[in-house]
């Protein structure tokens, strides 16, 4: 009875939350309003949805029993890691039940033979890399986020990183999954061996978010660390300068292992919150990493010098030592954080153009910005021509939001027209269901489709994600069946 | 951006139609992978052409039918090659197939190269998945399910792949006093460990003077000389964990040549089908349902064989 739950109305999905306590454990399912509403969002910049009773397992069979119980009850799950997403994959809509994974946080084990990590899906990102150390490995894999989003969610969102322009995305570092099924069962996709035998299910499943099922256990690929790194910090006095650099040094034949571009805003907001000695007088600054073996890395940071040169780069800097490295790496991975300084909230677009068009977009991109009078700034993977712009705001002011959404649209826009794509690490969430179209064509929607309906016959799973609405029939059942007494 | 079908691609389309059993022959390298087509299955050839080399994006578009060893040449005159294993045969047979190269270890997998596929469903419709960017994670990743499916989802016409730079020095080296495992931890990215019980074969790429200071390092660990290229390998592919490798007496493998660190090994005879769960092969089987209810598309292989 939308809008018409009262103080006096039955405590809502009663029963639901009495077989899933029973299933778990009383202090392990949350079903209070105050839980409820902090559930309902995550790190995005969208309105919150509706969550239903939280779970948090701490095993695969308590998966099994939440989706089988919720099943029976007509409802929806979401799975949710650290909610750190920000295309809104992580939201409840329809009132689902939320499976929270970060109690399932244990490193199972750790194969050097196979170069193999089993993990639990709770398990942060960077704390892997951290026990990992001492074999001398780590997991390759490295969002922006890796303090707090968990490996689960990197699955979830095929998330992505620096360092993935030389090592590439969480598929290709993630070898088996167990997967707990929308109905209950469990699945073992993909294997340790070479060449498992089968469909790659496996690689179907990464990158669903969450609308496949839930992954419990989770085979990472462990990386060995380098032998040889060399960091370099080229400033520029345009960006077109940076990014015709990035488009030069992969033309040159060479693959660093990371090119982050970072322009003058962005780089100002980062230098006074890490001290990490960026140049804050510099249009644009490149932090380029080479690593590999001792000599390879020194020619490439000549290289990549000489080509910075070439186009107009006004200052080199070598990271000196380790401790440099890291202060560096600090900054560019707070960058986010650090624009806080500027503006309360930030709206960013995660989009892939060729590298050949940074310098274009990026122009289009400050243009756009211009026009809507928002304050746009620019930190990006742009060795992969992974476009990352922030739209800064105050939501306090009125109609900023509206101004920013159609910002956002242009930019989406210029980067398809620059034959670019929708996301390259943040997935489509609900922030860009309604682009795929711009995309895909009718037949090429169907097919996802139909790998969705596969795993997820009665799209139960994370339901109204993804796929726009008119691909997705089953969503919008599953969304209606909110049952009447939950809280709205 | 959406994109019309080109003429190749419609013709494709139109010559698989939408009724009755249907399989693409490429050029047979791999023809009796996943089991025989049954007699009566219209043959069809798909389209063939380098369409766009773009070494600074380090991508190629080419049509599948498109022989490997072209495709190699090609990128190569640019200094660029891909994952695709050089074992020959055409661009969509071997994604059809799935097989990696023998230098997986220094080339990557081959379904990690594929960035966008065009193929003629069953129905006969042209289906695009994936995108032509070096990252993209819009939508779900069919390609990853295309590839290695051995035509039964869908039939490729058309990829876009990621390239690579060629590196500027190859060497192979043997040795017949070395262990392979020693070699993993001796050399840091070795492009490829083969033995075949007595000799260890190791290829060493990058930069001329990392290429010696790896063979130096294996100095340490045994007596190498340099070789000409791998040894000549058995037909039949088994798929193994690395570990496995420590074990191989248990297996009965006949002359074998085994990829240490990736646990591929080539044998005289098949590798027995190794018992798939009924939850998986349930899953498989809705998979194929979605994508060809009349099960039309290359009948009589299956990529889901279970003992």
């Amino acid at each position: 009875m939308k809008g018409t739950a009262t103080v006096n109305a039955p405590t809502p999905d009663a029963a639901l939350v009495k077989e899933l306590a029973a299933a778990l454990s009383p202090d392990r399912v949350r079903a209070d309003s105050a839980e409820r509403a902090l559930f309902a969002h995550d790190a995005s910049v969208f309105a919150g949805g509706l969550a239903g009773p939280i779970c948090f397992p701490t095993c695969t069979a308590e998966v099994q029993a939440i989706m089988r119980i919720s099943a029976a009850h007509g409802r929806a799950i979401v799975p949710r890691g650290a909610g750190t997403g920000l295309a809104g994959g992580a939201i409840p809509l329809g009132g689902p039940v939320v499976v929270a994974t970060t109690k399932m946080n244990r490193i199972l084990d750790v194969d050097i033979d196979n170069r193999v990590a089993w993990v639990e899906p709770g398990v942060v990102n960077l704390d892997l890399s951290k026990h990992l150390r001492p074999f001398g490995f780590h997991f390759a894999p490295d969002p922006s986020s890796q303090q707090a989003c968990t490996i689960g969610g990197n699955v979830a969102n095929n998330s992505g990183g620096p360092h993935c322009l030389a090592y590439g995305v969480t598929t290709q570092h993630v070898l088996a999954l167990d997967v707990v099924l929308p109905d209950g069962e469990l699945v073992s996709l993909g294997g340790i061996d070479a060449e498992p035998d089968g469909y790659d299910l496996r690689g179907a499943f990464i990158g669903g978010e969450g609308t496949l099922g839930i992954a419990t256990r989770i085979a990472v690929r462990i990386t060995p660390n380098p032998s040889a790194v060399r960091t370099l910090l080229l400033a520029f006095g345009s960006i077109e300068g940076a990014a015709n650099t990035v488009s030069g040094v992969i033309a040159a034949g060479i693959v660093p292992a990371a090119m982050e571009v970072m322009d003058r805003p962005i780089t100002e907001a980062v230098e006074n919150f890490v001290h990490a000695g960026y140049p804050t007088d510099a249009a644009a600054v490149l932090l380029a990493e080479v690593d590999g073996l001792e000599a390879g890395t020194r020619t490439d940071a000549e290289r990549i010098t000489e080509i910075g040169l070439a186009n107009g780069a006004t200052s080199v800097r070598v990271a000196a030592d380790d401790d440099e490295r890291a202060r560096l790496w600090k900054g560019r991975k707070n960058a986010f954080g650090a624009v806080a300084q500027i503006a309360p909230s930030y709206y960013l677009h995660d989009t892939v153009v060729p590298r050949s068009a940074l310098a274009g977009v990026l122009r289009a991109v400050y243009a756009i910005a211009e026009r809507h009078q928002l304050l746009v700034v620019n930190v990006f993977h742009a060795g992969d021509g992974n476009l990352h712009p922030l739209l800064l705001f105050d939501r306090r002011e009125p109609g900023v939001m509206e101004r920013v959404h159609a910002a956002g649209e242009e930019i989406v826009h210029a980067c398809l027209d620059a034959g670019g794509v929708l996301s390259g690490e943040h997935g489509i969430g609900v922030e860009k269901q309604k682009y795929m179209q711009l995309m895909f064509g009718p037949d090429d929607l169907d097919h996802q489709a139909r790998l969705r309906r596969a795993f997820d016959p009665t799209c139960r799973s994370n339901p109204g994600k993804v796929l726009p609405s008119s691909h997705s029939c089953a969503d919008i059942q599953a969304l209606r069946a909110v049952p009447t007494g939950v809280w709205v | 951006m959406t994109t019309a079908v080109d003429r190749h691609m419609a013709a494709f389309a139109s010559d698989i139609g939408s009724m009755g059993p249907v399989a693409v022959e490429g050029s047979r390298t791999r023809w009796d992978v996943g089991g025989e087509l049954p007699p009566g299955t219209h043959l069809v050839k798909a389209p063939t052409g380098i369409l766009e080399h773009r070494p600074e994006e380090m991508t190629v578009r080419a049509r599948a039918g498109t022989a490997v060893a072209e495709l190699h040449a090609e990128l190569a005159s640019r200094g660029q090659r891909t994952a695709l294993a050089r074992r020959g045969g055409t661009i969509g047979g071997a994604l059809a197939v799935g097989e990696n190269d023998l230098s997986v270890l220094g080339r990557g997998r081959v379904r990690d190269c594929v960035l966008q596929l065009c193929y003629v469903s069953a129905e006969g419709a042209v289906v695009k998945c994936g995108g032509p960017t070096v990252k993209n994670v819009s939508g779900f990743d069919l390609p990853r399910l295309i590839v290695g499916s051995l035509g039964t989802l869908g039939l490729i016409g058309e990829v876009i792949l990621r390239t690579n730079p060629i590196p500027p020095t190859s060497q192979w080296v043997v040795s017949s006093d070395s262990d392979p495992f020693m070699v993993l931890r001796a050399v840091a990215r070795p492009s490829a460990v083969l033995w075949d019980g007595t000799l260890t074969f190791v290829e060493l790429e990058g930069y001329a003077a990392d290429v010696q200071a790896q063979q130096n390092a294996l100095g340490s660990i045994g007596h190498w000389a340099e070789a000409v290229g791998p040894p000549e390998l058995p037909a039949h592919r088994w798929s193994l964990r690395p570990s496995d490798l420590r074990h191989l007496e248990q297996y009965a493998l006949g002359p074998f040549v085994a990829c240490a660190g990736a646990g591929t090994v080539f044998a005289t005879v098949p590798q027995p089908l190794r018992a798939v769960s009924p939850t998986i092969l349930a899953l498989a089987e809705r998979v194929k349902q979605e994508f060809d209810p009349t099960k039309r598309l290359s009948p009589g292989r299956s990529a889901m064989r279970s003992a």
